[in-house]
Parts: structure tokens; sequence; C-alpha cells
């Protein structure tokens, strides 16, 4: 064999002049349910852009004919993988073709039978995705669990081909139908889908060519679409992040090198090292064989001197000092697992972020969710691992500081790897991180460090985990007596708990706070702070403020979570007329009076709760009865977990 | 043309990131270097991603057939880059007389170049080694990864390859293991030709048309190997504009003068028959 088959690597002969044929290379990834036509729309689409090597059409029609079977376009498909094998210049996992906007490259093309493994590692590099939904079939688990995982994958530019409309006799509203029900799954897994197009892969129906089947479709065609999608924005622009890759020293020089992943660079820029927060001035962008630049961009692979010869590593990341990353070692992620062993509760794994490579442990599985219905399959009282093919949402902690950025701010550093084996087993996006001005903390190496005892281990010992529980309403509302019984009710289950009442805390560590809305916000802030560092300790702590402001509570939960630990919310919602009736304190009487000022409720304002975990209508139930409504919901969050694999 | 370097900034990128990657991660790395195309856009991309070191050995496999030019090249080439050359032949072999004159190409490919790497990797226990293999070049190189994990017996299981994603590689294995690291995967024919052109990265001459005295034809080698089983092709490229316009329409592909390909097909069908895809 000498003479090889024509590659389809390169472009049918005229659409293009040569310079332009490298321009813009558009990654799509191909998905849906098996037999809703992926291969056939492939086939169909190099078909109409004349992708093919010359004469094969021909060929396959011609065996088709021969073995009386009726021509697929996905037969074409085949052959060419066929041909593959035979060794032609064409490539497996990545094809090309062209329309006349630009190149693309189709990622993974399809036959994988190990699903999830080889779609993840196509589909995470992919720009934009084409979604295949059968009309006849319509929605079905692949294509809710494709969908699902686009979005964990940061896709975020989808079309969706509702293919084989020949087959429902074209009706509009088949098609409306099956558009209304997918938008609606896609909104719940934070997915867009801007298009829907209807076709038909095997008769080229709003393929390339606007069907006359579809009077009622007024939009785009599948390349018409295709040409629409925005190549990947360029992140210059956003903060910067340099992760360290390695340091070297081969000469005189002492060269930071990596990679930036975004933002932008420039000699004499002050750059801030998280974690270790020390901070130097860019001396030199280094350039081998040529000039030095003054500054680099997102995507490329630099080295750097610096003015000040401060401690670098791997794994540190760089950035200006104003936006600066978040550092945590306790953060909630959403996590798919391909690991051939499951995701446990409790053991170390290798964690990978960005150049960051750090032992952590999962210390929850908040939830399992079926990727295919959104279902949540099992509550953490009840699974202690994530198995094959799992989504969930964890929590982890690692040894030490992590450095990290949320997901949805910027993804490349808010993306993880766990490493099970020696191999990459799952990925997570990290979420609800909180960014910390780094100008309070920058005195010195401060970040939450763990000790030799994990909260684990604590939790285990204790039989229960810590939390804090934050009760919030209106003076005289009866969060300090459900409190107190509460407290009472938790002890009596054996577990450590602790009540941080307000005027308690008023008297000593707050004595300096008012009541002014600033001091308030101060006073609740503290609070929250000594609360985590309680629970943290592994007790169960129950607050009792009035905490009228939303955005405090907020902020409270935020620096609880961020430690790792539950929030648990309670709103005691008894109206103003009863606890004004009530007035427990006088305290009514002397605001009405005008003797005190800023009174919750009178002449300030009380912020009600959205989302509180419960909500306790205390003016209907006596106190043993809230109680019991709160240690329902309460007592299946504390439990330790699994003790079978601490070591 | 910027598209053009546009597309040839962000393969270099990624290359360079890979070669720093697979220097911090293992303890002992190895590239092998046939003096080809692709070899020397290695050297090139080490280059830049050390600044202006090569700093782990380079491996040429002798076979004892190879074109004197490209070994006067070695010789220019490993002063110029300050390179520290391993040279290997596998002795035994040709000790046993295996060559080229008493032997398939298949045999002799095997036991000169694959038995001698296995030699080489043994000796001074590597655990990573650099290929400059790309997807474009044939099937089985298009399902690679960036890491590529090979067993103690040199094999892939192709058919269960760890996942790879967001720039998270596989960078450990087992003592006697090793890891293929391939920081050409992206590139094509084409892409190489135009970044030897950009960077001006030396190469060989063979690559270049050249009259044949004998019967008046230009000849050109688009891929190199051991002379007795390397073919020329008829080109009168004779500049890397002309080669990237011949590619442009060419029907056949770059390995087509390689004769070892020939028999690695039946091989290959050998191997689909017990189960290979």
């Amino acid at each position: 064999m000498t003479t090889l088959a024509p590659s389809i690597q390169k472009p049918p002969a005229g659409t293009a002049s040569a310079t332009t044929t490298e321009a813009q290379r558009l990654k799509i990834v191909f998905v849906g349910h098996v037999d809703h036509g992926k291969s056939t729309l492939i086939g169909r689409i190099f078909y109409d852009t004349n992708s093919f090597p010359d004469g094969k059409v021909e060929q396959i029609k011609k065996a088709c004919d021969a073995e009386g079977m009726e021509f697929e376009y996905s037969f074409l498909l085949d052959a060419l993988l066929e041909e593959q094998e035979q060794n032609i210049t064409i490539d497996t996992t990545q094809i090309q073709f062209r329309t006349e906007a630009r190149n693309y490259v189709i990622i993974d093309a399809p036959g994988h039978k190990e699903f999830l493994k080889n779609m993840i590692t196509g589909a995470a590099s992919a720009d934009a995705a084409v979604l295949l939904i059968a009309a006849n079939e319509g929605v079905r688990e692949q294509s809710r669990r494709h969908g699902y995982l686009l979005s964990l994958l940061g896709i975020k530019q989808v079309v969706v081909a509702v293919n084989k409309m020949d087959l429902v006799g074209w009706s509009q509203e088949k098609f409306e139908a099956l558009k209304k029900e997918y938008i609606e799954f896609l909104k719940q897994v934070g997915l867009e889908a801007k298009l829907f197009v209807p076709v038909s892969a095997r008769n080229g129906d709003n393929v390339k060519n606007r069907s006359e089947n579809t009077p009622w479709y007024t939009g785009p065609t599948i390349l018409n679409a295709l040409d629409h999608f925005q190549p990947p924005a360029s992140s210059s622009e956003l903060p910067l992040r340099f992760p360290v890759q390695d340091v070297y020293r081969f000469d005189d020089r002492r060269i930071i090198a990596g990679r930036v992943e975004s933002g932008t660079i420039r000699v004499g820029d002050k750059l801030v090292f998280s974690p270790n927060n020390k901070a130097a001035v860019v001396k030199t962008i280094e350039n081998w064989g040529g000039i030095s630049p003054d500054h680099a961009v997102a995507g490329q692979s630099i080295g750097i001197t610096l003015t000040e010869q401060i401690f670098v590593e791997r794994g540190h990341v760089a950035s200006h000092e104003t936006h600066a990353p978040i550092e945590a070692n306790r953060f909630k992620a959403n996590l798919f697992w391909m690991g051939k062993n499951n995701l446990q509760v409790g053991p170390r794994y290798k964690l990978k972020l960005a150049t960051q490579e750090i032992d952590c442990e999962i210390v929850s599985v908040d939830r399992v969710i079926d990727a295919s219905t959104l279902e949540t399959v099992a509550e953490n009282e009840q699974r202690k691992h994530v198995a094959r093919n799992d989504v969930a949402e964890i929590t982890l902690q690692t040894r030490g500081p992590l450095v990290f950025d949320n997901h949805e701010t910027l993804p490349i550093m808010g993306r993880f790897v766990i490493v099970d084996d020696r191999n990459v087993a799952g990925g997570g996006i990290i979420y609800g991180g909180v960014y910390a001005d780094r100008k309070s903390i920058a005195s010195s190496n401060i970040y939450w460090s763990e000790g030799d005892i994990t909260s684990r281990q604590r939790s285990l010992r204790n039989g229960h985990k810590g939390a804090v529980v934050w009760f919030t309403g209106l003076s005289g509302s009866g969060k300090s007596t459900i409190a107190r019984a509460l407290e009472r009710e938790i002890f009596k289950h054996n577990m450590h708990v602790y009540v941080l009442d307000g005027d308690n805390v008023r008297h000593g560590l707050n004595s300096n706070l008012g009541f002014s809305p600033q001091d308030r916000e101060e006073n609740i802030r503290r609070v929250a702070e000594v609360a985590k560092l309680m629970a943290d300790s592994g007790t169960i702590v129950i607050t009792a403020f009035i905490s009228p402001y939303r955005g405090d509570r907020l902020q409270a939960r935020e620096i609880v979570r961020n430690g790792g630990l539950d929030f648990f919310e309670v709103f005691i919602d008894t109206p103003l007329e009863v606890c004004e009736e009530r007035d427990p304190k006088n305290l009514y009487k002397k605001a009405r009076a005008g003797e005190i000022s800023q009174f919750t409720g009178i002449d300030a304002p009380y912020e009600s709760p959205e989302n509180p975990e419960l909500v306790v209508h205390a003016d209907k139930l006596k106190v043993t009865e809230s109680v019991t409504v709160i240690m329902d919901k309460l007592l299946p969050l504390l439990h330790p977990g699994d003790a079978a694999f601490e070591i | 043309m910027k598209h053009d370097n546009d597309h040839l900034d962000a393969l270099e990128n990624q290359s360079i990131f890979i070669f720093r990657e697979a220097y911090h991660y293992f303890k002992k790395v190895c590239m092998p270097w046939s003096m080809g195309k692709d070899s020397n856009v290695l050297i090139w991309l080490a280059n830049k991603a050390f600044h202006g070191h090569v700093p782990f050995p380079v491996l040429h496999i002798d076979t004892t057939y190879e074109f004197p030019e490209m070994l006067e090249f070695r010789e220019w080439a490993k002063k110029k880059y300050g390179l520290d050359l391993i040279v290997k032949i596998n002795e035994e072999a040709r000790g046993r007389g295996v060559g080229y004159e008493t032997h398939d190409p298949v045999t002799v490919t095997h036991e000169l170049k694959s038995v001698a790497l296995q030699q080489v990797l043994r000796e001074y226990k590597f655990d990573a080694l650099i290929t400059g293999i790309r997807r474009d070049e044939d099937s089985t190189r298009a399902k690679e990864r960036y890491f590529s994990p090979r067993n103690a017996e040199f094999e892939w299981d192709y058919k269960d390859q760890p996942p790879e994603f967001w720039n998270q590689f596989t960078t450990s294995c087992e003592p006697g293991e090793h890891v293929r690291v391939q920081p050409l995967l992206d590139w094509t024919e084409t892409d190489i030709w135009r970044y030897i052109q950009r960077e001006n990265i030396p190469i060989p001459t063979m690559y270049f048309a050249r009259k044949n005295e004998k019967d008046g034809k230009h000849y050109r080698y688009r891929s190199l190997g051991c002379w007795p089983i390397t073919n020329p092709i008829q080109s009168t490229a004779s500049n890397i504009d002309e080669i990237i316009a011949e590619l442009a329409i060419t029907k056949t592909s770059e390995r087509a003068g390689r004769a070892q390909d020939h028999y690695e097909r039946n091989a290959m069908q050998k191997l689909r028959a017990k189960g290979f895809m």
C-alpha cells in the first residue's frame, strides 16, 4: 500500500486562501443519547461542506447498492474512521471540516464506548457543543446527563439539534414541547441553549440548507448556528493569575516559570504570591533568543525574574494586590467521579488545582445527584461515598491552604481534579468561596490551619459534628427561650452544645460596640467568627441574636461555611404585635416612648430571611414543640459519618 | 498571517507548558532525538521552556543505518545547543547479524530501535520519554494523550487510558514503567513547517528537493529514517514555502516513504484480530 487515500485534513480546494486555513479553529463536541443521530449528523455535515475525499460518497453509495442496503450518511463517517484504522492521515478523536466562515475541529467522534472518561477528556477542551435529541424519542437520560456535564465543564455555547423531525411529521407542536421541556432542564443546571434547530440529519433538512418542511421555523440552520458561536474569549482582561510552574536556576538567573492563566502581567508590576503573601516586583520577562517583552497575556507560557529574591515555589499563585484569589482549606464543590474505586469520605487523596498539588480529604458528601433527573440520590446521612459516574456536592478539606477562585468568577482557577491510584479520577468546580480583603490579613502568614487533629477525627470522637445554629427574629420573639430549651435537648443527647447569648457577648467581647448599623454589622461578624471557631472545635453553637440585616446574616453564613461547617438558620417568626405584647424586657415600651432609639421593629428595620433552613412560628407552638421541629431537621446534619475509613 | 501566528503561538505555549510539567514531575527525563524536523522542533521548544537550556539528556538510537548527512547534523547541533547526548546502538543485535541485508524491516526496526530503547531505559532508569509524535501522523497516534503511561513491557493500554482534561496529566508511574510525554500531539505536519519557517529552526537539508543526476528528476525526503528503507518523494519543493504549498495538495501520507510502516500495517491487522479496534 504505497498510494493512500486523500486526506480530509485539508480543506476542500478553492474555498479559502492558504493563509487562512489555520485561522480560527473552533472545537466542537457532539453529544447526545445513543442512536439520536450523532454519526449521521456529522456525516451529513461533512457531506454538505464537501469535506469527504473525492469519490468517497459515490464509492459508499455503490457499496450500499451492491449489498442492497439503504445509503446512510453515518456510513460515510464509519468509512472515514475505518480508513483511519488503515493508517491514513486523519485524526480519530479530532476530525476537521470547514465552512466559509472558519475551520472546525470535531472532538471525540462517535463510537467510544467508555462514555464518561472519553467524553470528559474530549468535551473539556471544546469551545462549543452540539447536543442531539431525537424528536421521536424525546429528552432521554443521556440528553440530560450530557447537558449537566457540559455545564460542569463550563461549556456555555450549546446548540440543540432536534433530529429525526421527519419521523414526527415535522410537527411544530412536538418540537416546541421538546424545546420547552429541555430548556426547563438546562435552566436547572445553569445552562442556556440559545438555539434549537429542527433537523433531519439523514435528509439534510436545516443542516446546511434551509428545509421546506419547516416553514414555521425561521431560525438558523445547524451550520449557521455553528458559525454564530464565538471563538474562546481572551481572558487577558480578567484579574491576573500566574500559577508558578517551577523555579529555574540553570544559570545566574532565577526564573519563575509558568503560564499566565488570566489577566496581563507587566514589567514593573508588583505581584503578590499566594498563599504565603510575599510581594515582589517583576524585573524582566525572559524570552530565549528574542527581545524581552514588556508584558505577557493570558495563555502565554513565560518566565519572569523579580527585583527581590523572595521565597517562591511551584504552586504559588501570583496576582496583583487588588483582586487577589481566595485562600482556604475547606470549601464546597460540585464533582463528577470517573474512578474505578468509589470516592470515600475519610481517606487522603491528592488534589490538583492549576499547579498546586495538595493532600485532601472529603469531609462530607452533601448530596449525590442523578445527573439525568437532577434528583437527589442520597442525602449526606445516607451516603459516605461517590460512585463511578456519579455527580455530587461535596465538602473538601485540604491539608494546607489552597489558592483558588470561585468557578463562576475565574473558571481556570476554580476547577480541580482528584487523583486516585496515580490517575485523574474526578473533577470538581468550586463555589461559594469568600474573597477576603488581603490587606487586613497581609501582616504575615495567616491562614486557616488544621492542626494535627482533623475536624473529622473530632466529630468521630464526639459522635457528632460541630455546627452553627443561627436564630434570628424580633426582640421578644422567643429566640432566647427556644435556644435555651434546644440547648437542653441537645445536651440530653450527649452532645457538646453552647448558646452564644447576645447580651452575654455584648457584656464582654463586644462591649465596645453600640447599635448603629456599622456596629451591628461588626457585632454579628465577631459572633460569627467565634461561633465558627467553637463549631470547628466540635461544639454545636446556638446563637440567639436579633441579627436584623440580611446582609449581615449572609456574611455570618459565609464565614461559617468558609470554615467548612454547616450553618443552620432558624427564623423565629413571631409577629411584631405578639412580640410587643409579650415585651419581656419592657423594651418596646421604652422604644415607643422614645427612650431608646434604633429599636428593631419600631424605628429600625427587620429584614426577614428569604431562605432560612427552618421557619418556626413560635406564636403558634409551645416551646417544646418548637424544639422538636428544630431537632427533627437538625439531628441528621450532625451525624459524624462512617468511622470505617478512619486510620 | 496574524491568525497563523496566533495558532502557532497557542501550540507553542501549550507545548512549553507540557515540557515544564514533565520536567517538574519526573526524576529521569530523556528526549529521543532523531535529528528529523519534529525532533528539532522539540529541541527548540525545550530551549524556550527552559530559557536556553535542555536540562535532560537527548538520546539518539543509532541503528548504524543512518544517513551520513544526519550524523553530521547531529554533531553540529550537539555543539550548537550544548546537548547532553546519549548515542545508543543495540550492539548485541548487530553482533547477531541483525540488519537490513538479511532481515525484514519490521524485525530490524524492532531490534535496532525498540529493543535499543528498552536497553537504554533499563540502563539509565528513565521514567519519562519526551516524544515528537503527532495526532495527524497515524490512527494509533491520534488516540494518544499528552502524558501516556507505558508498562514495564512498553505496552500501551490504549483501550483504557486515563482521562486527561483541564491540563492535569498522569504524572507518575511505578518503578520500571515510564510515561511518554508528547508535546507535539496537537501539531500537524503543516504546523511543524510553518513553525520551522517562523522560528528559523535548523534542520537537515535532506528535506529539500535536489536533482538526481541519474534520472534528472528532483526528489526530497518528507520523513527520515534508516537509509535502506527510506524513500524520497518526487518533488521540486526546495524551500519551506514550496513544501507547505506541496502539502496543501498532496494526496499521500507523510510516512508513505517509510517502508516499515507498510509491514506494521500487517502487524496492526494481526493486533486487530486479537481485539484491536
